[in-house]
Formats: structure tokens, C-alpha cells, sequence
């Protein structure tokens, strides 16, 4: 067989051009910033190539190469604009570095097969750059958020006290207003005391029904399936309407109870799907032994069955959990002033009187919920594992 | 089976306590079934009362109309022989105005009539003024000439004790239909405010119907009720020929000429039955009329504009999710897992981020004064004087709505792109195809699926959708689940809010029919 030999990169007619373009592509933005677009257009162009140039043929190993190149922009950048500049250059440094190393020994073509044309190799990494760019999308926002909430100005933006990383321009006011203020103390009490109480009834209720859902003899089992699961299909501002309308009726609303009975019949669904997805692996004759060995019902149950579809009720509670925590809609029309959430408060923050310690509450949440999410995952890989569905 | 005796092997086959195998297995099924509905039972029960009564309560709701017909009884029944004509007839009679009379005393009492009036504002403007107005001027008519002359005539008619005695009679109401009908009235205001019927003196209303009932009697018809007080009714029909009268009809022109207005008796007759389209015809822009249906007049013409908009931006939400989540899930399915996974959970982050939190972010992001435009104008690409508008309007909305979506797109998507395998597109290649007819006629067909069940899923979260337009959305942006929650808080016009409701869900659930099919509601995955 034959062998193909990796194609060889020509570093003049193909790695210069591309570096001075990215070069320029950077020049450009760093000259509009100081009002010589021009300028920095070329001098970027120039120092695109050049560098490309000069990493190709003295410096062969990618590390230290990348490594000066960060150092030498970093340092230009200080010198242009304080700590700014050089947090800014040394970001273009690695870029532009990372590029020149990437581009001349071959690296792009890693993700093609050797006999790709160069048209399939541009449109691969476009590809590439396409999915990052939607990644960008989904991760940036939430991001963003974080430095914002460090803002010791009471303004939405960053402050050019802290693009110049001026220690002056962070602070954690907004957190200590959260901790002190006792609209978001009452707020998050509620959260806390509303959360927990309509998970309790969801799981409890939700974990008998998926097992007698996964029975294998159920009349109107679809029916049944479909009334359990149309909270989560109805439009929450429905559900919202007609739990007010009802809940009027018969005193319910504006009451603790009310938004408790609302959120734990919203979360439902969830403890449905998941425990029912744990117990489609379930081996029924598992019960069966333990029957078979003189075990009643209820112990076979919390003996056998419950420690393996333990993650699945869990991770169904956590669902339940963030969807009662998150909730807002619901509790607007069903809950009154005295039920105010967290989401609630945040909610008439962003719609009323803006304040940035929403965006420390956000900051605080997007770390919760990172906290969710990984337990979410460990539990799911050890379902998977104590059901031997994989070998992880 | 083994021990079975031969004569029992011609005959059924017998389970070990001796009944039937077959009659054994059922009872055994029948167990099992039970068993199962006991344990989902209680969850059943709970979302039976927690979340589908509510609905139901809601799908009531919106053709609900019970206020009229309860707060103005005696005038809906004696409207029935009227009728509107096109705006062409006359007011009707002196009987609907003492009917009205009788009615409007009662509930201004009962303090209920603007609550009517607002109900009733809802269909034509100025009707709330109308009842308030005329709540206030019905106790104070010129009708207490009838009281003063019968007083004069007897005195004890204004003795609670003598019309308690002539009202308990039997046979009276066919007598005094009206008398009788008012008093119970009479009887009702006074229970709402816990007074004694035998203190109090009747009220002045009752009068004017006495009188009705009196003059439109012959005399001998009278005479022929012989229970107690029959000497005081004899006399006072003897007598009321020559009384003063006052027309009822006059009076209330009074106080509102309105009630002189066709207008105003085709909207109460319009809408005096128990039950109304009303509230479905706002929603689709039409109106009932005294005259039937009609359109509402082209400023007013809000709801199938929302209707139209929130399907239009459902659907550009639902296409900019497929455009940005199939390229996602095309790489993360064709990752080594190891990679995938690590990827995957730049997807999840976002999905399970509170939906303040990334609606705060793109509110941070978008205003005018926000990071996106301070960037654009440090590069100089943006004048500082002509900020970019991208929030309060579609574009904010959208933006939004997609990234908040987009994992509803990816998950499905991805999950059904695992199941594809890849030999499929490297044997359509090695048969000559090249990447866009490899791509386009063997891997997308696979596809499709996922983006059907994604596309679903995106566009039903959608439409419902309250929080993200509300805050971001302006007025341009906003949708017809922000009415809904407009009528339900703000305007108060729940018959109108649970219209618009039902409409929603109608769309939803047959979305969701469509999901079911397509899916299946078992195959719902989360994450």
C-alpha cells in the first residue's frame, strides 16, 4: 500500500500571507481604538508576517515560540495602554503565535484525511470556527455576567476602571447589598422555604406513580401519561392563568400553600420522565428474588428497588428543585407579595428599578446551577453503571 | 401439572387451589392492574386538582357570562320580547324599565352593579360610567311618591309586620307577581346586611311595584285574595286609579339620556344569556353587536396582529434554533465521546441557568448603553451619538429567545444524529458522491427527525413564552401570552384573558399532538 506523504506547507506563498492578514485583521481594531485604522492596518500586517517569519525559522519548538510571542506583545501592549493594553497584547501574542505554529507545520489539515482537497481542509475549519462561534453564543452571555457583578460603579457595562484591571474598579458591594438588603433576604427565604417543600411533594408522589406507570399491565396508560406530563406542555402563562382563576375560587391564592401546590404540580413531569427512564432498565425479577426470599412488599421496595433507582429520583428532584427555584410566571399570579421569590424580585429588578445586584444574584445562580449540573451528571453516570448499561 | 389426574386433562386445566388456570391468571392480572392504578392514583388525584382543574376552570371561564343574567334578572326576562332591529326600535317599555328598576335597587345594595358595569364596559364603552351613575340616582327617583300615598291611604303599609303577613300568603305572588318578586329582594339586601326584616321599614321600591301590579288587576281579581290584610289591598286597589304616577322610563332618562339609547339595551340583551362567544370573538378581533357579529373597529384590531406575530417570531425563534443547533449537534455527534461530553456540557450550562439570569445577560449585553455597543463604538465602528436600538424591539426578543431555546434544539437534534451511522455517508462517497450529495441525500434525510421533534419542541416553548418578550420585547416585541397576563392583572378582563388562553393552549395541544406522533411523549429526554 501506497503511503501518502503529509503534503509539505509553503511557508512564503501560504503561512506569511495568511499571518499578515490576521496580523492586519488585529492592527485594524487595535488603530480604530488609538483613531489611525490605517495605520494599524499595516503595521498589524507587517508584524504578522514578520513574526510568522521569524518563529518558522529559528524558533521549532511551538511552546517557547508561542510563549514569546505573548511575552513580546504583552510587553508592547503595557507599553501602549497601562495593564489594559497588556492583558490585550498578550491575548493577540497567543493568538497570533498559536496561528503562526498551526499554520506552518501542518496542524490544520489534522481533523481531514490525508487526500482532502484544499477546499475540503478550508471548509473543515470553517466548520470549526462556525461551531465556535455558536458555542460563543451560548457560553458568552452567561460570562459576561460574572466581572460585571465585581462593578463598583452602579452601572451595566464595564467601567474603564476595570478594562484597565484597576483594583478601584471591583468591588462586591453588589453581593454585600444582596446579603444585607431585606427585599432579596425575604426574597430568598421564600425561595428557600417554597423550593424544597413543592420538591418533597413531587418526588414523593411522582417516584409511587412512575412505579406503577412501569408496571407492565396499566389501563389507560397513555391517557394517564399524558394528563402527568401536560404541565410541562401547557404554557406556563396558561397554567399561570388558570391557577390564579382556580385558585381565587377556593382561597388558595396569594397563599404559601398555593404557590407550594402550583410549583410541585409543575415539577411533576420531571420526576415522572427521569424515574421512569431509570426503571426502564429496572430487572423485575430482581423483585421477584426478593419476594421469593420472604421479603414484604415494602421492604423489597426500600431494600431493592430504591437504592437502584436512586439516582434517577434524584436527579428527577433536582429537576423538580430548579424548576420550582427558577420559576416566575406562576408564582406572579399565584403567590402574593408575601411569597416574593428570588426569580420574582429579580424579575421586577430588571423590569423596574434597575440595580446591578441582579447581577450579582445571577452570578450566584450561574454558580449554583453549575453545582446542579455537575451532580445532575455524576448521578446519571452511576445510574448508568449500577444498571450496567455502561462499562464506565 | 405433573400430578394431574387423567380425568382432569379432558377438563380445564386447574391452577394448585383448584380453580381454573385460566379464571386464576385473570384474577392475578386483575391484582396487578389494581395495584398499579393504586400507586399512581395519588399523584393522579393531585394533578387532577392542582393543575387540570385550573384549566378547566379557565376553559369555563372564557365563555362564562353569568353576571348579567344574575345581576339584572327581571330585566333580561322582561328584554326578551324585545328587539334590537338594527338599532332601529324604539326603548323598550315601561315593564323593562320597572324590571331595570327593581334589579339595579337590589344590586346597588348588594353594591355588585359596577361590577356589572365593568363587565359590560368591556363590550361598549361607557357603561361603566352609565351603571355607576345610575346606581347612585336609582334611590333617590321621584318613585317615593308612591310610598307617601299609600302611607296616606293606610298607614300600615308601612308596617314591616303588615307586608311580612301579606307577603307570606299563599297564593300571593300570583296576585302581586311583582310585589312579590321585589320583596324577595327586599328579603336578600337585608340577610347581606344582617338586619331584621320585621324592623326595618320596606324600602321605596317596593311601592312603585305594588302600584304595577295594583292598576293592572281589575278590582275583583283583587277581591278574590281573602288571606290576611285583604281589606288593605282592596282599598289600596280601589284607590290607586286616582294615585300620581311617575314613569319609571322617564326617570332613568334622567339620569342617563343613554337609557333612552337602543345601544344600551341591545349590548344587556346581547349578552343576557348564561353563556357568550364574546370573550372568543375579542380574541379574533370581531365583536358581538347588538346587531350581530361585527369587526372592531380598525384601531382596535390588536389580537390577530399578536396572534400573527407570535406564530411569525415563533417561527424565526424555531429557525434561527435549527440554523445555529445543527452544526452543534453535527459535531458533537461526530466527536469522539470523550470530546463530545466535554462539549456537551457548554450546552447544558445554559440550559440550566436560570432563565433570569441569561435574560439579565442579554439585557446587559444589548441596551444602548450596554457591552456590545461600548465595544462597537471603542472600535469605532458604531458613532457614539447613534448607539445601535437592540433591545425593547424583535431583534432583542429574538436574539433572547433563540439562545435561551437553542439546547431544546440541540438535545433532540444530537441524540438522533448518535443513532446515524456513519458508514452510511462513507459508502455514498466511495459510490462517487461528493460531501454536499453525501451530505444532502443520505445524512440530512436521517436527520430530519431531530430536527422535526427539536423544531416542535423550540416552537411549543415558544409561543407560550411570558418572562423573555416581556423584558426585552418593548412594545414591538411583546406576544399574546403578555396580553393574557395584560388582561389578568392590569385590565381585569379575565373572561377575555381566559379566551386568548384557550386559543393558546388549542395551538399548543395540537403541537403537541403532532410531538406525539413524531416522538412520542415517553421518548422525552432530558439531557
Amino acid at each position: 500500500m501506497r503511503k501518502f506523504k503529509k503534503p509539505a506547507v509553503d511557508l512564503i506563498r501560504f503561512v506569511l500571507p495568511l499571518m499578515a492578514l490576521a496580523g492586519a485583521g488585529f492592527g485594524f481594531l487595535v488603530g480604530t481604538a488609538n483613531d489611525a485604522p490605517f495605520i494599524g492596518l499595516l503595521l498589524g500586517a507587517l508584524c504578522g508576517a514578520v513574526l510568522s517569519l521569524v518563529l518558522a525559522k529559528f524558533v521549532p519548538s511551538p511552546r517557547a515560540g508561542i510563549a514569546a510571542a505573548t511575552v513580546l506583545f504583552a510587553l508592547a501592549g503595557f507599553a501602549l495602554a497601562g495593564t489594559g493594553g497588556l492583558i490585550g497584547g498578550a491575548v493577540i501574542g497567543f493568538v497570533l503565535g498559536w496561528l503562526s505554529y498551526w499554520l506552518a507545520t501542518g496542524r490544520y489539515r489534522a481533523g481531514t484525511p490525508v487526500y482532502a482537497t484544499p477546499l475540503q481542509v478550508l471548509w473543515h475549519n470553517t466548520f470549526k470556527f462556525i461551531c465556535a462561534a455558536i458555542f460563543f453564543f451560548l457560553i458568552a452571555p452567561i460570562v459576561t455576567v460574572i466581572p460585571l457583578s465585581f462593578n463598583a460603579e452602579n452601572f451595566f457595562t464595564f467601567t474603564p476602571a476595570m478594562l484597565s484591571f484597576d483594583p478601584e474598579g471591583y468591588s462586591l458591594k453588589h453581593y454585600r447589598d444582596f446579603f444585607t438588603n431585606p427585599d432579596w433576604q425575604q426574597a430568598l427565604a421564600n425561595s428557600v422555604q417554597i423550593a424544597p417543600a413543592a420538591t418533597l411533594i413531587s418526588v414523593t408522589l411522582g417516584t409511587l406513580a412512575a412505579i406503577g406507570l412501569s408496571q407492565p399491565h396499566v389501563p389507560f396508560r397513555r391517557a394517564i401519561m399524558a394528563i402527568l406530563i401536560s404541565p410541562m406542555i401547557v404554557p406556563l402563562i396558561i397554567s399561570a392563568a388558570g391557577m390564579y382563576f382556580f385558585y381565587s375560587r377556593i382561597g388558595l391564592q396569594g397563599t404559601y400553600i398555593g404557590v407550594v401546590l402550583a410549583h410541585a404540580a409543575l415539577g411533576i413531569p420531571f420526576v415522572i420522565i427521569t424515574v421512569t427512564a431509570t426503571l426502564v432498565g429496572f430487572d423485575q425479577s430482581l423483585t421477584r428474588a426478593a419476594a421469593n426470599m420472604g421479603a414484604d412488599p415494602v421492604t423489597t421496595f426500600f431494600r431493592v428497588q430504591m437504592p437502584l433507582i436512586l439516582p434517577g429520583v434524584i436527579s428527577g428532584g433536582l429537576f423538580a428543585f430548579i424548576t420550582s427555584f427558577d420559576e416566575v410566571v406562576v408564582v406572579l399570579f399565584v403567590g402574593s407579595a408575601g411569597q416574593k421569590t428570588l426569580p420574582w424580585q429579580m424579575f421586577t429588578g430588571l423590569r423596574e428599578q434597575i440595580s446591578p445586584t441582579i447581577l450579582a444574584v445571577a452570578t450566584i445562580l450561574v454558580v449554583i446551577s453549575i453545582l446542579l449540573l455537575t451532580l445532575v451528571e455524576l448521578l446519571r453516570r452511576r445510574s448508568e453503571r449500577l444498571r450496567g448499561l455502561s462499562p464506565g | 401439572m405433573t400430578d394431574a389426574t387423567p380425568s382432569t386433562q379432558n377438563g380445564p386445566m386447574l391452577s394448585a387451589d383448584g380453580t381454573p388456570l385460566k379464571k386464576s391468571l385473570q384474577i392475578a392480572l386483575r391484582r396487578q392492574k389494581i395495584r398499579a392504578l393504586m400507586l399512581i392514583a395519588p399523584l393522579l388525584l393531585f394533578v387532577l386538582i392542582s393543575f387540570i382543574a385550573p384549566i378547566a376552570d379557565m376553559l369555563f371561564r372564557s365563555v362564562e357570562n353569568e353576571i348579567v343574567s344574575e345581576t339584572l334578572p327581571r330585566t333580561v326576562i322582561a328584554l326578551e320580547d324585545w328587539g334590537y332591529d338594527d338599532g332601529k326600535a324604539a326603548p323598550p317599555g315601561e315593564d323593562v324599565y320597572a324590571a331595570l328598576y327593581v334589579d339595579l335597587s337590589e344590586a346597588e345594595e348588594l353594591k355588585v352593579h359596577t361590577r356589572l358595569g365593568s363587565r359590560l364596559n368591556y363590550e361598549t364603552t361607557g357603561m361603566s360610567s352609565l351603571f355607576r351613575k345610575t346606581g347612585r340616582g336609582v334611590g333617590r327617583m321621584d318613585t317615593d311618591i308612591y310610598a307617601d300615598q299609600f302611607i296616606a291611604l293606610d298607614p300600615r303599609w308601612e308596617d314591616p309586620a303588615a307586608w311580612i303577613a301579606l307577603m307570606d300568603a299563599p297564593g300571593i305572588s300570583e296576585v302581586l307577581p311583582e310585589t312579590a318578586s321585589a320583596w324577595s329582594s327586599w328579603q336578600r339586601i337585608l340577610v347581606s346586611k344582617n338586619d331584621d326584616i320585621a324592623e326595618e321599614q320596606p324600602e321605596d321600591f317596593l311601592y312603585p311595584m305594588l302600584f304595577r301590579d295594583l292598576v293592572r288587576h281589575p278590582a275583583d281579581r283583587v277581591a278574590a285574595y281573602d288571606g290576611p290584610n285583604a281589606d288593605m289591598l282592596a282599598a289600596a286597589r280601589a284607590a290607586v286609579d286616582g294615585f300620581e304616577a311617575v314613569s319609571l322610563e322617564e326617570q332613568f332618562i334622567d339620569i342617563d339620556k343613554d337609557w333612552a339609547s337602543p345601544e344600551i339595551w341591545g349590548t344587556i340583551k346581547a349578552f343576557s344569556s348564561p353563556y357568550t362567544a364574546g370573550y372568543f370573538l375579542s380574541s379574533v378581533d370581531l365583536k358581538l353587536t347588538p346587531a350581530g357579529i361585527e369587526e372592531q373597529p380598525e384601531s382596535q384590531q390588536i389580537y390577530m396582529l399578536l396572534f400573527g406575530r407570535t406564530l411569525f417570531m415563533s417561527m424565526v425563534i424555531m429557525g434561527s434554533c435549527i440554523l445555529l443547533g445543527y452544526p452543534i449537534a453535527y459535531l458533537l455527534s461526530n466527536l469522539p465521546l470523550r470530546t463530545s461530553n466535554l462539549l456537551l456540557i457548554l450546552v447544558l450550562l445554559p440550559f440550566w441557568t436560570s432563565l433570569l439570569v441569561r435574560t439579565s445577560a442579554w439585557k446587559v449585553l444589548l441596551q444602548q448603553q450596554g457591552v456590545i455597543n461600548d465595544i462597537l463604538v471603542w472600535l469605532g465602528l458604531v458613532a457614539d451619538g447613534d448607539r445601535l436600538v437592540m433591545i425593547n424591539n424583535q431583534f432583542g426578543t429574538i436574539v433572547a429567545m433563540t439562545h435561551i431555546l437553542l439546547p431544546f434544539m440541540i438535545l433532540p437534534l444530537y441524540s438522533v444524529m448518535k443513532t446515524i451511522p456513519p458508514s452510511y455517508v462513507r459508502a455514498a462517497k466511495s459510490l462517487g458522491a461528493t460531501d454536499w450529495t453525501a451530505f444532502w441525500r443520505v445524512y440530512f434525510p436521517q436527520s430530519v427527525p431531530g430536527i422535526g421533534a427539536g423544531s416542535i419542541l423550540v416552537f411549543i416553548l415558544s409561543i407560550g413564552y411570558y418572562i423573555t418578550p416581556e423584558l426585552v420585547g418593548g412594545t414591538t416585541g411583546t406576544f399574546i401570552s403578555n396580553r393574557i397576563a395584560y388582561h389578568i392583572s392590569s385590565s381585569l378582563n379575565w373572561g377575555l384573558a381566559a379566551a386568548l388562553g384557550t386559543i393558546l393552549l388549542a395551538v399548543v395541544l395540537v403541537l403537541y399532538w403532532v410531538y406525539d406522533r413524531i416522538v412520542g411523549i415517553d421518548n422525552v429526554s432530558l439531557g
